[in-house]
This record gives structure tokens, C-alpha cells and sequence, in this order.
């Protein structure tokens, strides 16, 4: 009983025309999907390497098979789950498949032995799996209709399910058919499978079996075909980039590319081609699921930014161009234009806060943000093209090396009153690095101040370099002005080789993640810790002893620093000091730890008007109001200022006072 | 044809000290900029050359280390950087530059016709404003100083008309090329260089022009043909007024108090 060898010729014929069919649409798609990677950058930012791939291994059965995402709010990665299981198994399923269906003659030893029986239990009992799964989705997607998916429900989505449902139930069918026509797979006097074995009895005492299993065999593998045959065409291309990408994932969070500030190549993309291989691979990872866009806070406060349109537009550019590209002609669609389809508009590329919320939830790991700063860098380094806000912040960086364009000098006014000392190597351990915000903004000052009386009180030595300290260019990298930025590293790096600093204490997490990560494009190597982790192992150590008679702060609602959190995973050290100095855990808003909302100043836009939209602070600062706090602890000097100015516009200033961890700690020393 | 923008390099004054002691700047270590209003000459030019295809010169005066400020005019889109510089041409005071750079910009005229001269109003460190109108005097050319706007440049009947900015008016003037203005900053808002510019600006070549070159008559340049000289710069005693009433904890008392004073003391009227 063999659809294939009973048709003699013509069987075989059929069968191997269809497979090499879908095959070679899958190879020859495969194969141009695979040179319009090529068309990008060769950065050698992630070589394969047997380390890195049995490094990956174990990542990949943790992120690949889900268990990752099945933790997710809305449940949707459970019936994903089953899916990616239930293919799995199949797939192993197929190779066994082809070999009986083949029509060589081999097929009664295949299917008359133990592993072959096995395996038709497993497919059997994973089948009702994905069909859970399929129906789940379709539940969430069409009656559920989840925000998240708003513009995805397409019939592309539709039918790639149907065809994930159609597998399971067409291979219980065959086997069904099989056992009651008396061929059931057999080995070693094992039993056959349950769920083919109950579907059997309904085809007890039919004639024509035969037929009924022809059916069935040639449907499944019709839709196996169909599949195979699609994959470079639609979102089912995702089964194959994801993984790679996954592998390919910088070791870095959040990091982007070093350019070569003599390689014009490398100053900016204009054209999909500018960006590296990688960030084209991620175009094709994706899936559409919208976690993105769900937590993305431009996209959220209505601002012409979509994270999820920003890789979907690249791809539709890629495809759009690649072909002329491939010709070595121009790009007949630019990539920064008016944000029709398959173009990104300058608002979007300005209206990212860096945030990283969409990277955080990407389940397949692609880097939205290095393609907006690649675009930016173009913008600012190419162009000239930016909003006009940002020529004083250029300027006053580049000429003063402050935002501010305050006369350097006065970068130690604030340890005017306090006896703080020059860094000097081996008199001091650590630097002090105060940062722009700590050294001229009069109220983040009060926070540079509260750092010092805590490092004096747990004894730590430590030093400043005053007017020596130049900006570490955060702002000017994440606004795409590498030139600047290049030469603010360049300068940091050599006074603190001259000075013999290692060990840096950072006040704001920005500049925490730039000197820590960052820099170590340029070779450094910096023991690098922000206040918060340094004031909680200070506690922990018992070196800093509290006494709670700093006030009564009331409810204390905890806000997460993006650049803390996310781009560094910094989320219990400031939460445990904070415990500790107020003796109860603070209160959660809404959305916390990795998923926490942006305040709204990172990436730049600290120094950008925000006038489309609701504000980001305000929405944010809505969020902490609802848990009635009495005081908002942030960690940052940015969070400072867009709360402040938040809660003054709301009229709840003075109700509710916005504290930095180390004024809070500082303000219970003994 | 050519316009040239004359660019000054001048210390950055956020950050000059003076010297309580000796009554002297304290130069060491203060970083220099292009003087800010010279920013805005420099975009009008490139403005006219984007829109009228002039070519754009660059001249400025000073030190040799000027060659920086005049490289970074480069990598806005100059074509040509300028630098007069030789110790003979020193401490010159307004009239001794500006007859320097009239002599500049007489030999540009000689290879290419001159259009426009554009300078800043005023510098943020002489703050005379009197070189640009030297300029335009000892040239010969027509003076138009504190303009806001060019309205239009006229090439083929070598006119031009703009509006200049005065003490609560405007004045729109016509008037001959070749013309000398000095500009307000609210002409325009000054461009940033990209870096494909200033690589290519790191490569270009300012050219020297010491008085081997201008062969000037020595005694009309420099300090020995300045007639002002600066015989001390000081800064002013500034006097601490005294606190009238508790603006932390009675403001609205604390600013009555303060606009009351304000209106005895005639320096605001009610």
C-alpha cells in the first residue's frame, strides 16, 4: 500500500517532479534572498565561529523552542510553541517520510521497524498540539484582536496558518487509512499509534481504503511541497533568518556599529546597501508579532515612528531595489523619504528615543536601533539635515564639550563648598565621572553632591577631574554625529590614560553604558560602575550604615533608567538600596523592570522639542500617579528633568517630589 | 564672480578670564572660535553661492594658528581660504586691518570680480564695528551695514537691494555692487559642515598671504600705523546690591517689594 509505487512510473514521476519543484523554488529564492544580504556592508561584526556557535546551541533551544516566549502577557507564545514543536518533529518525520514514499522499494523495511513506529507516536500525539495552536492563534488574532496586530490580520497570516493546521490533519489521516486497510506501521510488536488507531474505526468497513489513503498521502505532502515552496516568500521565511539571527546576535545590547570616519561608505545610510549584512538579515527575521510597536513610546504617543514599520519598510526597499542593486544600478526607491511604503520619513528616524523596549521584546533579536542611528548618521554627518534644535547641542559639544556650551571651567563649581579631590593616580581610586547633568544643571548638582557625602561617608577615595572631564558624547552617538563623538572619546580616553584612571563611578546611567560599552570600540578597558550598584553593594557590605531619619518619603514608586535597565540590566541593585534606606521594596508602576517606559530624553531627545503626540513624560509620569506616590525615585539625570517638568505640568509638584536613589540614601547616613 | 566673507578668530569669551592682578586677559588655555556674527557673514555668502553659483572667499587676519578657523570655513563650502598674517600686521588697530584686508580683497578683485564683501556686525572681542565700513571705504565699494536681508542681487546691472535692521525700523536700500555689508545675526541660521566636508577641508590649503605678498607700505599697518592703542583692559567692580525681602517664603510680598523698588530707582517705568 504505497500511493507512490502503486502508480508505477507515473507515481514516481509525480512524486519527485513536485518535490524537486518546490525544492528548487525554495533554493533558487533561497539563493537571491541570500545576495541581497550580500549587497550590505561586510562589517566581520559577528563571524561564525565554532565557539560562538556551540555558545549559541543552548540559547537556541531555550529561545527556539520557546520558552522564552511562552512566558509571554498574552499567552500567545504558548499555541506559537506548539507550532515550533509539532515542526520539529515533523520535519524529522519527513526524511523518513521521503524515503518510504520515494518509490525505491525500501519503504516496507522503513516502515516495518522500531524508530519508524516511534516516530509516527510522536507526530501522532503532537498532532492535536499544533492544531490547539493553530486554533489559539486564530482565536487571539481574528476574535481576540489584539493591538498589537492592528494592520497584520492579512490573508497572508490566514493562510499560512491553514496551511500549519492542514499537516497535522492530513498525516492523521494517511496513517489512519493505513491501519485500517491492515498496513499499519509495524515493529518489534509495537502498538500503533493512538490517535491514528482511534480515526482508523471510522474508516472500518469502507472498500475503498485505497483511495481514501491515496488522498490523504498526496494532500499532506502537496502542502509539505506547498510550504517548502513559500518559505523565501513569506513570513514563514522568519523559521530560517530567525535562528541565524539569533546566532549572529552581538555580544554587546544595544551597541552600534564603529565607523570608519575615513570610509565614506560607513558615514551613513541612504541606501539599503549602506546598511551591514546583519542589519538586512534582521529584515528578513522578522515576523510581524508587533511586541515592537506595543512597546515602542513613540509609536505609543502617536509620533510618526513605528518600530515595526521600520523593518518591514527596509525589507519592502530591499526587495523593491535589490534587483537593480544586484545590476550595480542606483536604488530606484530611496530609503529616506516621505515614509510611503517601503521609505522611512526623517520624523520617524528622529522620533526614537533609544529606548531599547523594542529590542527587549523582539523575539527574534533584530536591532532596530543601529538602523536608526545608521540613518541619523547619514542625516546629521552627510546631509546637514537635522532638527534645528540640535546645532547648539552640536556646537556647544564640539566647541565647549558640554551640551550647555558652559565655559568648561566651570566644571567642579559644583564641589565648590565640598572638599573634593583632583583624581590623582594612586592618591585616589576611583574617578568620579559627574557628567554634563551632575556638573552644570543646578538640580541634578544636588544629586553630584548626595554621590559625594555617600563615597566619603563609606570611605571610598575618590577624585574628579573638573574642567579635565570632557562630555562622554552619549547624545551626539545615539544622534548619529560620529564625528564629534569620535573625537569626545578620543580626548576622554587620553586624559585618562595620562591621569592612570580605571575605575570610573558614573552619576547618569548614559554616561554609565558609553564609557562601560561603548568605549570598548576604542580598546578601553574600564572598571566601570554607576552609583546605584555602588551604593548597593556599599550596603550589602555593611559599609554604609542608615539610620531612617531622613523624612518620611511615603509611598516611593520606583522608575527604571532605559539605559540602566534595558541597555544594561541593571534592575535589582537600585530597587535593593532603595529597600533598604526606605525599608520597604518600592512600588511598581504599571510597566517596570525590562518592560518599563522611556521617560522620553534618551537617544537625543533630551535635546529635542517633542510637538506631535502626547508628551512621552507626561504619559509616564501619569503612569506613577496612579499608584499615589509621595515620591519618585529615578537614577538619572534625564528621568529627573522629564519628571519635574512633568509633574509641574500637571499641577502635582507639590504633591510629589522626584529624588535620586543617592539623595534618598544620602539623606539617612548616620 | 566672487564674494568673500571676512571671518575673525576670537577667543571664546564664555570662557576668558582677566588676570585681577596684572588687568590682562588670560589667553592660556582659551579655546577660539569664529566670531559669532562672522558665522552668519560666512552662511550668506554660501547662501549666494547656492543660489547665484558666486564663488566664495574666505579672508581673515591674525596669527598664524587663524588657520584653523579658516579650515573650518572650508568645510562649510568655501572655495578659497585667505590668511593675512605677518608679524608687521599686529597690533593693528581698526583702521590698520582694515586697510590690510582692503588691500585683500583689491587682489582678489584682480582675478576674479568681486561682488560682495560680508562681514559680521561687530566682533564679540574689539567690538567696534568699524572694520567692515573701513572696508567698504577704503575700497570704494558701497556700505551696507547691519542688514537682516538681501531682498535681491541684480547681477547683470551689478545692483542689489536689502533691509537693514535699526533701532525700531527697517530700511530697505538699493544700492551698486560692488557692495560691503555686515550682517546681523538674524540673517540667517548658520549651517553645519558634513564630515565628507571637513575630510576634504583637513586636505585643502589656506593660503598665506604675509606682506612678502601684499608688499604694504609698512608704516600704514600693524601697530606702527594704528592711531588708537588699548592701554588697559579691566574688568568693572561689580557691587553686591542687598537683599530687600524673603523671595523663598513670601514671594508675592518679595516681588511687590522688588518692582516697588525698581520704580523709585527710575530704572523701570510703571
Amino acid at each position: 500500500m504505497n500511493p507512490v509505487s502503486d502508480m508505477g512510473a507515473a507515481g514516481f514521476l509525480i512524486f519527485w517532479g513536485l518535490t524537486a519543484l518546490a525544492a528548487g523554488i525554495f533554493i533558487v529564492r533561497g539563493y537571491q534572498l541570500v545576495q541581497y544580504i550580500y549587497l550590505g556592508r561586510n562589517v566581520g561584526e559577528s563571524k561564525l565561529t565554532l565557539g560562538t556557535i556551540i555558545g549559541a546551541i543552548w540559547h537556541l533551544i531555550l529561545q527556539q523552542c520557546q520558552f522564552k516566549n511562552v512566558r509571554r502577557k498574552d499567552w500567545s507564545g504558548l499555541g506559537h510553541s506548539f507550532m515550533v514543536w509539532g515542526f520539529l518533529c515533523f520535519v524529522i518525520y519527513y526524511f523518513l517520510f521521503i524515503v518510504i514514499a520515494s518509490g525505491f522499494g525500501i519503504a516496507e523495511t522503513m516502515e516495518n521497524n522500531a524508530f519508524y513506529v516511534i516516530w509516527c507516536w510522536v507526530t501522532d500525539i503532537i498532532a492535536p498540539f499544533i492544531v490547539i495552536g493553530v486554533i489559539w492563534a486564530v482565536i487571539r488574532r481574528y476574535i481576540g484582536k489584539p493591538a498589537r496586530l492592528k494592520g497584520q490580520l492579512t490573508w497572508e497570516a490566514i493562510f499560512i496558518l491553514m496551511t500549519v493546521i492542514i499537516h497535522p490533519i492530513t498525516h492523521v489521516g494517511k496513517i489512519a487509512t493505513q491501519i485500517a486497510a491492515g498496513h499499519a506501521p509495524a515493529g518489534l510488536g509495537l502498538a500503533t499509534p493512538p490517535i491514528s488507531t482511534a480515526v482508523s474505526n471510522m474508516y472500518a468497513g469502507l472498500t475503498s481504503l485505497e483511495a481514501s489513503h491515496a488522498f490523504w498521502f498526496w494532500s499532506h505532502w502537496v502542502f509539505v511541497l506547498l510550504v517548502l515552496a513559500i518559505i523565501g516568500y513569506t513570513r514563514y521565511l522568519h523559521v530560517v533568518a530567525a535562528i541565524i539571527n539569533d546566532v549572529l546576535q552581538p555580544k554587546t545590547k544595544n551597541m552600534v556599529e564603529r565607523i570608519d570616519l575615513k570610509d565614506r561608505a560607513t558615514f551613513g545610510v541612504s541606501r539599503v546597501d549602506g546598511f551591514s549584512r546583519k542589519q538586512l538579515l534582521d529584515v528578513y527575521a522578522c515576523v510581524v508579532c508587533g511586541y515592537c510597536q506595543e512597546n515602542c513610546p513613540a509609536n505609543l504617543t502617536d509620533k510618526p515612528l513605528n518600530p515595526l514599520l521600520i523593518i518591514s519598510d527596509i525589507k519592502t526597499n530591499l526587495m523593491t531595489n535589490g534587483p537593480a542593486l544586484l545590476k550595480k544600478q542606483s536604488p530606484s526607491l530611496g530609503l529616506i523619504g516621505d515614509g510611503g511604503e517601503g521609505t522611512i520619513s526623517e520624523d520617524a528616524i528622529w522620533a526614537c528615543t533609544t529606548c531599547g523596549a523594542c529590542m527587549e521584546v523582539c523575539p527574534v533579536y533584530i536591532e532596530h536601533i543601529p538602523k536608526i542611528v545608521d540613518m541619523r548618521r547619514e542625516l546629521v554627518q552627510v546631509q546637514a539635515k537635522f532638527p534645528e534644535e540640535l546645532l547648539n547641542l552640536f556646537e556647544n559639544t564640539e566647541q565647549r564639550s558640554n551640551p550647555w556650551g558652559i565655559a568648561p571651567s566651570d566644571r567642579d563649581k559644583w564641589a565648590a563648598n565640598i572638599d573634593a579631590q583632583p583624581f590623582e593616580e594612586g592618591k585616589t581610586e576611583y574617578l568620579f565621572y559627574v557628567g554634563c547633568a551632575g556638573a552644570f544643571d543646578s538640580r541634578e548638582r544636588q544629586v553630584s553632591l548626595a554621590i559625594a557625602r555617600v563615597l566619603d561617608a563609606a570611605g571610598i577615595s575618590w577624585g574628579i577631574l573638573g574642567r579635565d572631564e570632557a562630555c562622554c558624547g552619549d547624545s551626539l552617538r545615539r544622534l548619529g554625529n560620529e564625528y564629534v563623538y569620535d573625537q569626545l572619546v578620543k580626548q576622554n580616553l587620553a586624559t585618562f590614560k595620562e591621569r592612570g584612571v580605571k575605575k570610573i563611578i558614573t552619576e547618569c546611567p548614559h554616561c554609565y553604558t558609553t564609557l562601560k560599552n561603548d568605549y570598548r570600540q576604542y580598546g578601553a578597558e574600564l572598571e566601570v560602575i554607576h552609583h546605584t550598584e555602588l551604593i548597593n553593594r556599599l550596603l550589602t557590605e555593611g559599609r554604609l550604615k542608615l539610620n531612617g531619619t531622613g523624612g518620611d518619603l511615603g509611598n516611593v514608586v520606583f522608575h527604571d533608567s532605559c539605559y540602566l535597565g534595558r541597555h544594561n540590566d541593571i534592575y535589582e541593585a537600585p530597587r535593593q538600596a532603595l529597600a533598604a534606606a526606605t525599608g520597604r521594596a518600592p512600588i511598581e508602576m504599571e510597566r517596570h523592570h525590562n518592560r518599563a517606559f522611556c521617560c522620553g530624553a534618551g537617544g537625543g531627545r533630551m535635546w529635542m522639542e517633542e510637538s506631535t503626540g502626547k508628551r512621552i513624560n507626561i504619559v509616564r509620569v501619569e503612569e506613577a500617579l496612579e499608584k499615589d506616590p509621595e515620591t519618585i525615585c529615578v537614577c538619572c539625570p534625564y528621568c529627573m528633568v522629564m519628571f519635574e517638568d512633568g509633574l509641574k505640568d500637571m499641577d502635582a509638584d507639590d504633591r510629589v517630589k522626584v529624588l535620586d536613589l543617592a539623595e534618598i540614601v544620602a539623606a539617612r547616613l548616620k | 564672480m566672487l564674494v568673500v566673507a571676512c571671518v575673525k578668530q576670537v577667543p571664546d569669551t564664555t570662557q576668558v578670564k582677566i588676570d585681577p592682578e596684572t588687568g590682562t586677559l588670560i589667553r592660556e588655555g582659551v579655546p577660539f572660535i569664529i566670531n559669532p556674527f562672522d558665522t552668519h557673514a560666512l552662511e550668506e555668502c554660501l547662501r549666494l553661492k547656492d543660489e547665484y553659483g558666486f564663488r566664495v572667499a574666505a579672508i581673515s587676519m591674525g596669527p598664524p594658528n587663524t588657520e584653523v578657523t579658516l579650515r573650518k570655513t572650508l568645510a562649510l563650502g568655501v572655495d578659497r581660504a585667505i590668511l593675512l598674517s605677518d608679524r608687521v600686521f599686529g597690533g593693528a588697530d581698526t583702521l590698520a586691518t582694515s586697510m590690510v584686508i582692503a588691500e585683500a580683497v583689491k587682489r582678489l578683485a584682480q582675478e576674479e570680480e568681486v561682488a560682495m564683501v560680508i562681514c559680521g556686525k561687530q566682533t564679540i572681542d574689539g567690538d567696534t564695528a568699524q572694520v567692515g565700513p573701513g572696508i567698504a571705504s577704503r575700497c570704494g565699494y558701497s556700505q551696507l551695514t547691519l542688514v537682516d536681508q538681501i531682498k535681491s542681487v541684480d547681477v547683470d546691472a551689478r545692483k542689489m537691494v536689502v533691509r537693514r535692521k535699526l533701532e525700531g525700523r527697517y530700511e530697505i536700500v538699493e544700492a551698486a555692487l560692488p557692495a560691503v555689508l555686515t550682517v546681523v545675526r538674524e540673517i540667517n541660521r548658520p549651517r553645519y559642515p558634513t564630515v565628507p566636508m571637513r575630510l576634504k577641508a583637513e586636505e585643502a590649503e589656506v593660503v598665506l598671504w604675509d606682506n612678502k605678498v601684499m608688499q604694504l607700505d609698512e608704516t600704514a599697518i600693524g601697530l606702527k600705523g594704528s592711531p588708537t592703542q588699548v592701554r588697559r583692559i579691566f574688568s568693572p567692580e561689580r557691587v553686591k546690591g542687598e537683599i530687600l525681602g524673603d523671595g523663598m517664603n513670601e514671594p508675592g510680598e518679595a516681588a511687590r517689594l522688588l518692582v516697588d523698588t525698581l520704580v523709585s530707582k527710575d530704572i523701570v517705568s510703571p
